[in-house]
């Protein structure tokens, strides 16, 4: 049986533009991808001071689903354990784990940091995400050559069709070597004032914008 | 009509041995594949890990290689994973890893992060540390035509994996999964952990009053699973499985357990199981104070502290994204021979709740095996295995 779902909010941040649900909400191409990430927490006043200690993929993962859910406040109509986190990328989590080879690589300049090393692994930025938002429902995180549509769509509508979520944040967060995107959405099964239905060509679509 | 998860075929690569049975056998016997290493290229000060023996890692894999003629060469991490996948299609000739119907689901937290290390990096291209290159190497080395699916959830991963093959075999997009997890022991990894200051001196304490923190190991753990496909002498399916995150902390478990409590919740629901149902739990059991005292509650909260339970990272260390995968296969062999498997190194209980840890191996009826994991990030899972009664 077909049910459909729709995405029911988006937000994309990337070459120095930031988009919520269509609408180019700030941008600024002149700064490095860092400082443009910063900025965009500035700019919006997203006031949370956890935010100095993550490193940069969280950093985006944290402001892209922090404008996202200030558009759509999912978690006021949802249970933590119903609201599914499944997000996706293709340098891991790279960025920093080339940090932290840079401190252990000379015996003689050697200073390995629990704050550094607890960043290895790409699933932390779900986890900044749920803590954020007590989100406790179903979690994974997945890593493609580039951003997948036809996977991500069919297995989140499985999710909500089979039951094992009511709504799904989901999306695209990378970070490497100075290049960074975000695209995150939530799907739900009411259409929402979006109207889009959840398939693989919406989300290209969306993605590619 | 539901579509059944069937295990068709299983391996593990770990210092223990190279196949399943290998490494059921020393577990029978009580053996560790834990050493204390005085020296070695992990860490400046001894260190206590399951090391894979690089030289009968390299033999093995010439032997599964000889005929070919394509001459590649292979990373550490990819030997393994070759090597463990190799085993399993030995052992089934029915799967077909070259049908558009079979998939490969790879789960590792780091896969080859050696070569970001200056000193490996000249063999290889630079593009090898990027997960789905090196799953796209497995993948083609098998001719398997499908681009595979690559889950990197520390170490909740290969729960994860397999919950994953099981909700895509429903979906009858394929009807057979090929579930690979693998890590390997890196400076890297070990240097991280000794900043965090939770390797133990010793061979890990699982659920102990004496625990002082986790063993690290490594190894590759594969399972077959499949909907049209049978195991030659058993039958065994995966019947649920759920994930949940504990918005808490990003390094700390969760102090009551709700969300591993949420996760083994959803899976027994999902299998249809009542708590007083379940035969066996292969535990997550890394052997830190915080996870084991959070296990207990959680496992409370689910009333299955009365069920016998181990942890297996005493034996294998902690494997981290192949453990959920290893011990899985270890569960399974457990119910096909009714053997309960004691955790090596337990003496004293040294949990918040009572829980029913396993000491000594024993035989009983196992019907069923709930294994669970948590993680960084403040991942949980835990998937269901069964015994189908056949008529």
């Amino acid at each position: 049986m077909e049910t459909k779902n729709y995405i029911t909010s988006y937000c994309s941040i990337k070459s120095g533009k930031v988009n919520v649900n269509g609408k180019e909400t700030y941008s600024d191409i002149n700064l490095s991808s860092v400082d443009f990430i910063k900025s965009v927490y500035k700019q919006f006043q997203l006031n949370y001071p956890k935010f100095y200690k993550m490193d940069h993929l969280c950093k985006l993962a944290f402001v892209a689903s922090d404008l996202l859910l200030k558009s759509n406040p999912i978690m006021q109509k949802y249970a933590p354990e119903d609201v599914s986190v499944i997000i996706a990328n293709s340098a891991s989590s790279l960025e920093i784990d080339t940090e932290h080879q840079n401190t252990i690589s000379d015996k003689n300049n050697y200073f390995p940091s629990p704050a550094v090393f607890v960043y290895t692994l790409p699933n932390i930025l779900i986890g900044e995400i749920a803590i954020r938002n007590c989100i406790k429902g179903e979690n994974t995180f997945f890593i493609f050559d580039k951003f997948d549509a036809d996977f991500m769509g069919s297995y989140i509508n499985s999710l909500l069709n089979g039951s094992k979520a009511k709504c799904s944040l989901t999306g695209w967060v990378d970070f490497y070597e100075n290049n960074y995107e975000a695209f995150l959405c939530t799907v739900e099964k009411e259409e929402g004032i979006l109207n889009i239905e959840h398939n693989s060509e919406q989300l290209n679509k969306l993605y590619n914008n | 009509m539901k579509l059944e998860s069937y295990i068709v075929a299983d391996n593990i690569i770990s210092p223990l041995g190279f196949t399943s049975s290998e490494n059921f056998e020393q577990l029978k016997q009580k053996k560790t594949g834990v050493q204390r290493l005085e020296t070695s290229e992990l860490s400046s000060e001894p260190v206590c890990a399951a090391l894979v023996d690089t030289q009968k890692l390299n033999s093995e894999f010439q032997k599964i290689t000889a005929n070919n003629i394509e001459k590649k060469d292979f990373t550490r991490l990819e030997k393994m994973v070759l090597l463990s996948i190799h085993d399993c299609l030995k052992q089934n000739s029915n799967i077909d890893i070259t049908s558009k119907k079979t998939l490969i689901i790879f789960s590792t937290t780091k896969g080859n992060i050696d070569l970001l290390d200056p000193k490996q990096a000249s063999e290889f291209d630079k593009k090898r540390v990027y997960l789905w290159e090196t799953a796209k190497i497995i993948a083609q080395h098998f001719n398997n035509p499908n681009k595979p699916l690559i889950v990197s959830n520390a170490c909740i991963s290969g729960v994860l994996a397999i919950i994953l093959g099981k909700r895509l075999l429903e979906t009858n997009q394929y009807d057979t999964i090929i579930v690979s997890g693998v890590d390997i022991l890196t400076h890297f990894v070990v240097s991280g952990f000794q900043s965090f200051k939770a390797i133990s001196n010793e061979v890990a304490k699982p659920y102990d009053a004496k625990r002082d923190g986790i063993s690290l190991g490594e190894g590759c753990g594969t399972i077959v699973m499949s909907s049209v496909i049978r195991h030659p002498s058993s039958d065994i399916i995966v019947s649920g499985g759920a994930s949940s995150n504990d918005a808490n902390h990003i390094s700390g478990p969760s102090r009551t357990g709700d969300g591993l409590f949420l996760a083994i919740d959803k899976t027994l629901k999902e299998s249809n199981v009542k708590a007083s149902e379940v035969s066996y739990i292969s535990g997550h059991g890394t052997a830190t104070l915080y996870n084991d005292d959070m296990e207990s509650l959680a496992i409370t909260d689910a009333h299955l502290e009365n069920v016998p339970m181990n942890s297996l990272k005493s034996y294998f260390g902690h494997t981290l994204g192949a453990a959920g995968i290893i011990e899985s296969i270890i569960g399974i062999h457990s119910m096909l021979e009714n053997t309960l498997i004691g955790t090596f190194n337990f003496n004293e209980l040294g949990v918040t709740k009572p829980i029913n840890i396993i000491k000594n191996t024993e035989s009983a009826n196992i019907n069923n095996c709930l294994k669970t994991a948590a993680g960084f990030g403040g991942c949980n899972a835990a998937v269901f295995f069964q015994k189908v009664q056949n008529n």
